[in-house]
């Protein structure tokens, strides 16, 4: 066994949560230049410029990329020869949290109840999703995750019937109705089969893969590009004013299912995708 | 008078704005706000519904005055503000028909706006202007003032009064029935997407 101090999460959590928000990682930077050399719309191209100085002036300046700093959202694996001491897991992540928000001067905006909405003040709790997995460490994956994008996300319970034409349908008309709401350039996470739950939690897990980087199931692979493709060719383009970048990018991942169902969910990401991760 | 454009392209409106400034405004224009606008989203919409209701003083006259939709967050020590973009228009679309009618002349959002929204700018000759929806950093620049005015406890959803000097935004719908989405996008829709 190897034991990890929970003070060793929770200061984890704490940088990445502050690192997240100012920092966009290389493949966002990557995706507005890769944008920047395509798009045809000049106001189109003139959203792309603003936000990669905004992501300049976030890091310089250490002030959040988007005021929304969002709902942290915590993919963790965790070894299962890793003994915490001193506490809690979730508690520590949640520490974190608390730190890295009222430290970096990042927005508070979880409110305790769905009905009573008082905010909690300090942007706590965040959603913890745990993987125990064989060996010694703990990886810890943090997303500060934007509302108004996931105000947008959606899910189906399609039949196999339907099949995989239906899955393409839906994804495209998630990346419609999203429009200007949901700040495109968009990021999908497809969640496709398991179940009701597994699917929306894939769909999340799906948002962590490096963007630009390919489907290690080359099927898969093929058909994010198709979809890339097709959302494109929307015209709803950077901010929605019109434009040939409407996404930078769909992942997909896929988990077995009950001979009765395709459930399908669609995570819609913003183009703030802030997503950080460390391992212990 | 009406507003005409700089050397840039660019529209400069200080606020408050006027009936023949908003009709001078149309979709795709670029615009820069300077002088005093107002911070309220859903929970500070949520507080002025029922003063509306029964027809009491709202904190804030909202005449000729534009409401900026957004929760910006927490100012560094020194600073002015935090990261100040804008949130999603259409949740307060609900509350907008009834100020506009008190005489506000514009919001700053990003979105589509349902129709009732759409409408009640060309009955009472307002406009939807939008910010770049992400780029709360670089906004952050043009703000040289801000306070809290009203429902402190609120918290980033509080009623701030800001001033603000060449605030960058575009016209997304005019009062005449223009819809810089709707014109923007038809021109990069492909067919069979």
């Amino acid at each position: 066994m190897r034991d990890v101090h929970v003070s060793a999460v929770a200061d984890a959590v704490k940088k990445l949560c502050m690192e997240a928000n100012w920092n966009l990682e290389p493949d966002m930077l990557r995706a507005f230049d890769r944008a920047l050399g395509r798009e045809r719309s000049a106001a189109g191209k003139q959203v792309l410029t603003i936000l990669k100085e905004n992501a300049e002036m976030a890091r310089a300046q250490q002030i959040p990329y988007c005021q929304d700093t969002g709902m942290v959202i915590a993919f963790v694996e965790l070894g299962q020869d890793v003994h915490v001491t001193g506490g809690g897991l979730y508690e520590a992540i949640n520490e974190g949290v608390r730190q890295g928000y009222t430290e970096g001067y990042l927005r508070a905006s979880i409110v305790r109840s769905p009905f009573d909405r008082v905010n909690t003040g300090d942007n706590t709790p965040a959603v913890i999703h745990v993987d125990v997995v064989p060996g010694a460490m703990l990886k810890i994956m943090v997303m500060a995750k934007g509302g108004g994008c996931e105000n947008r996300s959606k899910y189906v319970m399609l039949t196999p019937a339907a099949g995989l034409p239906a899955v393409k349908d839906f994804v495209i008309e998630c990346v419609k109705t999203a429009g200007p709401d949901a700040c495109p350039p968009l990021i999908l996470g497809v969640g496709v089969g398991g179940t009701f739950e597994k699917a929306a939690i894939n769909s999340k897990k799906a948002l962590f893969r490096e963007l630009g980087s390919p489907n290690p199931d080359p099927t898969l692979d093929a058909l994010e590009q198709e979809l890339l493709e097709r959302a494109n060719r929307l015209g709803i383009g950077p901010q929605g004013y019109g434009g040939d970048t409407t996404s930078f990018g769909i992942h997909i991942l896929t988990y077995p299912c009950h001979i009765t169902s395709l459930p399908v969910a669609v995570t819609i990401e913003c183009h703030a995708h802030r997503h950080k991760e460390v391992t212990l | 008078m009406p507003v005409s454009a700089g050397a840039d392209g660019i529209k400069d409106l200080r606020t408050p704005l006027s009936d023949d400034d908003v009709r001078s405004l149309k979709a795709g224009d670029r615009v820069r706000i300077s002088g005093v606008i107002y911070t309220a989203r859903d929970a500070a919409h949520g507080r002025l519904a029922p003063l509306m209701e029964k027809g009491e003083t709202l904190p804030i006259d909202v005449k000729g005055q534009i409401i900026y939709y957004t929760g910006p967050s927490p100012a560094r020590p020194g600073g002015v503000i935090g990261s100040v973009g804008p949130t999603t228009a259409s949740r307060m679309d609900k509350f907008t028909p009834a100020l506009l009618a008190l005489g506000l002349k514009g919001t700053i959002g990003k979105g589509y706006r349902g129709q009732p929204v759409k409408d009640a700018l060309r009955q009472h000759t307002a406009v939807y202007f939008g910010s770049i929806g992400g780029a709360g950093a670089v906004l952050s620049q043009f703000v040289k003032k801000a306070e809290v005015v009203a429902y402190e406890d609120l918290g980033t959803e509080a009623i701030r009064r800001l001033e603000v000097e060449g605030f960058p935004v575009i016209v997304l719908y005019d009062s005449h029935g223009g819809d810089l989405y709707q014109d923007g996008q038809k021109v990069y829709a492909r067919e069979n997407a």
